[in-house]
């Protein structure tokens, strides 16, 4: 199969796939998708529900085989090292690729604190402790832009916290084990225009260290935050250019059809 | 697979305002190229009443022009727009400002008009100035149709047939100088003249510009300045 070909396409990505398919038993839901994720930038992964986009960013960090019947070909590579290689394990892929959900889920019977080093304990014996670990969950918490609400009451529960809140402490605990990239499936999904605005601008913030990756249905949002924008459809990657060309000139048709709602 | 075509769902309100834009920059498109027809015709039949027209007329173009970007200014504001309907409306806001412009220069010659019959001047306009005025107003038919059909080559044709009518300008700037040089009592018609050949060059600038936003919504390419090159 051909791949779109992409001008601009970044040149050393720090995440990027070749020819990755993913499947739930059987039946493709993504089809030989070949792109590159490079640092201090945001992807955005756009396209119409079940056109594989959220499958693919699980497939980023090995969250999509853990889903009965799930499997995928091809390969990712990150900084050169195929995850998928045989050996690889998930648990340290995940480390340094780092993923937050749709809806917020912070443990409910954990503290706020407790949240952030939740993470933590992937790194098992290599975790920091003590005034460690405080360092850690202020830092991420700042990172998070959640610090200066939240350091009052480390101690309470995570539950207390308002919707957008409960995200961006999703996103300190993501971020509480440095990872080199962050995928974002929907962050906003459940949330209020002003909560969205907070996590919009921390995903600003974030791109500043890492690559971000960033599922949406919202083309907005899309156009808002990322540099770089792929359209997928029916798990074929359609087009994927600057945001700005995407927006204003799509090449292809079918993502024109898209963003402009002259679909189906 | 194919694209369908057909608005879905919450898009057919968004798509019928663009219909009825797209509908009122074709109503101001033809009142434009009738302002023009109407000035130069009153110019060459010496008809003070089609000028009085020309000089009424353009306040209807002036308020098209305000409608037309109000009614785009509430689409980018509540649509948020993408790709090629970003384009269109873009293009239709510079647009109605181009043709409003339009009917300005048609004023300008109306009102050479008026005072070319006012001094009962017997000079008669040189055909290469009816020449200007009839591709002049052919390129800004053609300009529109490009536009409204996204036509992206005709576009280009448009701006090249801009050289033609900047070499005319040329022409009848020579030819007015030739009568001036020869009979001193010409030099007040003569430069009226020149003026309406002045104001009928910006026109067909004007459908230059319209033609390059017909390349821009058809094709995504920004060609003026030759930016392309």
């Amino acid at each position: 199969m051909i791949q779109p070909v992409d001008e601009d396409a970044p040149e050393r990505p720090r995440l990027a796939t070749r020819e990755l398919s993913a499947f739930f038993g059987r039946s493709r839901v993504v089809s030989n998708v070949t792109l590159g994720f490079r640092d201090q930038e945001v992807t955005a992964i756009i396209g119409p529900s079940g056109c594989g986009k959220s499958t693919l960013l699980r497939c980023l960090n090995r969250m999509h085989e853990t889903v009965p019947g799930a499997s995928a070909t091809g390969i990712v590579t990150l900084d050169g090292t195929d995850i998928y290689a045989a050996g690889v394990d998930p648990i340290a892929v995940r480390r340094h690729v780092g993923m937050v959900f749709q809806r917020p889920t912070p443990f409910p019977t954990m503290s706020i604190r407790d949240n952030v080093t939740a993470g933590l304990k992937i790194l098992g014996r290599h975790a920091p402790r003590g005034a460690d670990a405080e360092d850690v969950v202020e830092g991420a918490l700042r990172h998070a832009a959640l610090w200066d609400e939240v350091k009052d009451r480390l101690g309470e529960s995570a539950i207390a916290l308002s919707g957008g809140q409960q995200q961006r402490l999703c996103i300190a605990r993501a971020l509480a084990i440095r990872p080199q990239v962050i995928l974002l499936d929907e962050p906003t999904a459940s949330l209020d225009p002003l909560s969205t605005q907070k996590v919009e601008e921390l995903v600003y913030q974030l791109k500043q260290d890492i690559a971000v990756v960033i599922v949406t249905h919202n083309m907005q949002q899309a156009a808002r935050v990322s540099d770089r924008t792929a359209f997928l459809l029916m798990g074929d990657l359609v087009e994927t250019a600057p945001t700005n060309t995407l927006f204003t000139a799509p090449r292809d048709p079918r993502t024109e059809a898209y963003i402009t709602g002259r679909f189906g | 697979m194919t694209a369908a075509i057909e608005p879905s769902g919450g898009f057919r309100h968004f798509h019928d305002q663009l219909a009825e834009l797209k509908q009122r920059l074709l109503d101001m498109s033809e009142k434009a190229e009738h302002l023009v027809e109407l000035a130069v015709s009153a110019l060459l039949t010496r008809d003070r009443g089609k000028a009085e027209l020309v000089i009424v007329g353009d306040k209807d173009l002036n308020g098209l022009e305000i409608e037309i970007e109000q009614r785009a200014i509430a689409l980018l504001a509540l649509q948020q727009p993408m790709a090629r309907d970003l384009r269109f409306i873009i293009g239709t806001i510079k647009i109605s400002n181009d043709l409003e412009r339009v009917g300005d220069h048609a004023v300008n010659i109306a009102e050479s008009s008026l005072r070319l019959i006012e001094a009962n001047s017997n000079i008669i306009p040189d055909p290469e100035l009816e020449d200007m005025a009839r591709r002049a107003r052919l390129m800004l038919s053609e300009a529109l149709d490009a536009f409204i059909q996204a036509d992206g080559a005709l576009g280009r044709d448009v701006c090249r047939a801009d050289d033609v009518v900047d070499a005319l300008h040329n022409s009848v700037f020579r030819i007015l100088l030739t009568h001036m040089l020869e009979d001193a009592r010409t030099i007040t018609p003569s430069l009226e003249l020149l003026l309406v050949s002045r104001n009928l060059e910006r026109v067909a600038d004007l459908a230059t510009n319209i033609g390059e936003d017909a390349v821009y919504l058809a094709e995504g390419k920004q060609i003026k300045h030759h930016f392309e090159d």
